[in-house]
């Protein structure tokens, strides 16, 4: 199957409220992300957990990529290259389920997104695609 | 001769692992997904498969971002479970085939699939959480297993096209085994749900059970669906499903279902089970169990 790369990726980014992890997010955030594995072990949490910015400088990541991981700010970690199953080892290390450090990405609080969830999820009507708002 | 008997789609979700972990599958939240698999395990003891070719995806655990495979093969006597950052699940080791998966990775390469060669590797809750489902908490997995995982994280993964024809490389590479084996292929993953950005939560019942009806029967469309309309209409992380193509391009050209689940939610994701056997004429019955259950596709 032939398709155009270019227009492949572009299309990529036509899905409203979504990071697709590209080469080009993947290339951005490899320190955060490899950081974020770092956590696998029980070892390296303790460490973390005790001084996590000193933790942190250890990694040749960028200020803004450490400051977004001391705030938990998941959307901001997305855009900086973050990707969402290296991000995992660290709201485990914070003993969050996936489920409510997925929620704070959505603006809702954990109780109505779960909510939302047990009604049957988001639907995806208007939020396939921003060219053509469907 | 080796062959393929059955294949088996599941979802992955790590949060039914600790569900099994720790007692809590009957409970008022869980229970109607496992529920759902109930039909399954007790057919299992009937099926008896000697090894399971496990096509799943690694979540940042034994792979991270230093090597991405796209396609790797596990060939190893034995997998422990990874620590995904809560320790790792309580669960059997898992036994590898090394005969039969290096048998599978040499057909392969010379059938052109430039196959991942992996001996030693962690296997996480795409893996174990199947099993557990499968098979619920015994002493030791009742089966070997076969490690193929996909990378479906870091953009592009393999087309379902590539998918779908790798499945029917790997049943030709089976059948080609000389011992005797009852084999079970399992496609995981799936099925909508986005874990990311603003649009999290996204589940879409419609598609999924089109998908689903679409497994079952002699067409082969599934394998041309784009990544694009997995993102649109399943969710970021609903790519997955080009795993299950795997699966269901290993049973030839027509599959009938025996099995079929679905339930909205489990934490984030819409969950799809099925269980599907090769539809070629030879039944490949291994136990009676088609006939003494009603199909309940």
């Amino acid at each position: 199957m032939t398709r155009d790369i270019h227009a492949y990726l572009a299309e990529l980014e036509d899905i409203p409220g979504t990071r697709v992890f590209t080469a080009e997010r993947a290339r951005q955030g490899y320190h955060l992300n490899q950081f974020a594995m770092s956590l696998m072990s029980e070892e390296s949490r303790v460490r973390f957990t005790r001084d996590e910015r000193a933790y942190l400088d250890a990694w040749p990541m960028s200020e803004a990529q450490k400051q977004a991981v001391l705030d938990r700010d998941y959307n901001r970690c997305l855009d900086l290259g973050g990707n969402i199953y290296f991000l995992s080892k660290l709201f485990a290390t914070d003993g969050i389920s996936f489920a409510e450090a997925v929620s704070t990405m959505t603006g809702m609080d954990f109780d109505s997104y779960r909510k939302m969830m047990a009604a049957g999820g988001r639907s995806p009507d208007g939020q396939r695609s921003i060219r053509e708002g469907r | 001769m080796a062959r393929i008997t059955a294949g088996i789609a599941s979802s992955h979700v790590p949060l039914l692992g600790v569900a099994s972990d720790q007692g809590k599958d009957r409970d008022e939240y869980f229970g109607p997904i496992f529920a759902g698999y109930d039909w399954t395990r007790t057919w299992m003891e009937a099926e008896r498969p000697d090894v399971i070719i496990l096509v799943y995806n690694d979540h940042a655990s034994a792979f991270d971002m230093t090597v991405i495979p796209t396609f790797a093969i596990g060939c190893g006597e034995r997998y422990k479970p990874a620590d995904e950052g809560w320790g790792p699940r309580p669960v059997p080791d898992v036994a590898g085939h090394p005969d039969l998966a290096w048998h599978i990775a040499q057909s392969l390469i010379l059938d052109e699939f430039d196959m991942t060669i992996i001996n030693e590797m962690a296997v996480d809750h795409g893996l174990t959480v199947p099993l557990s489902m499968m098979f619920g908490k015994p002493e030791k997995w009742p089966c070997k297993v076969v490690p193929l995982a996909v990378n479906v994280v870091t953009y592009p993964p393999p087309s379902g096209n590539r998918c779908w024809a790798l499945g029917e490389a790997i049943r030709k590479a089976v059948e080609s085994f000389p011992e005797d084996l009852n084999v079970q292929i399992w496609g995981t993953g799936g099925m909508s749900h986005q874990l990311q950005g603003p649009r999290a939560g996204l589940i879409n019942a419609e598609w999924d059970n089109s998908f689903l009806d679409r497994l079952a029967g002699d067409s082969d469309d599934l394998r041309h669906i784009p990544h694009i309309d997995y993102l649109r209409e399943a969710g970021s992380e609903g790519i997955e499903l080009v795993m299950w193509l795997i699966m269901r391009g290993a049973l030839g050209a027509a599959a009938k279902a025996l099995h079929r689940h679905y339930h909205v939610p489990c934490s984030n994701t819409a969950i799809g089970h099925m269980v599907l056997r090769p539809d070629n004429g030879e039944g490949f019955d291994m136990s009676g169990s088609d006939r003494q259950r009603s199909a309940t596709p």
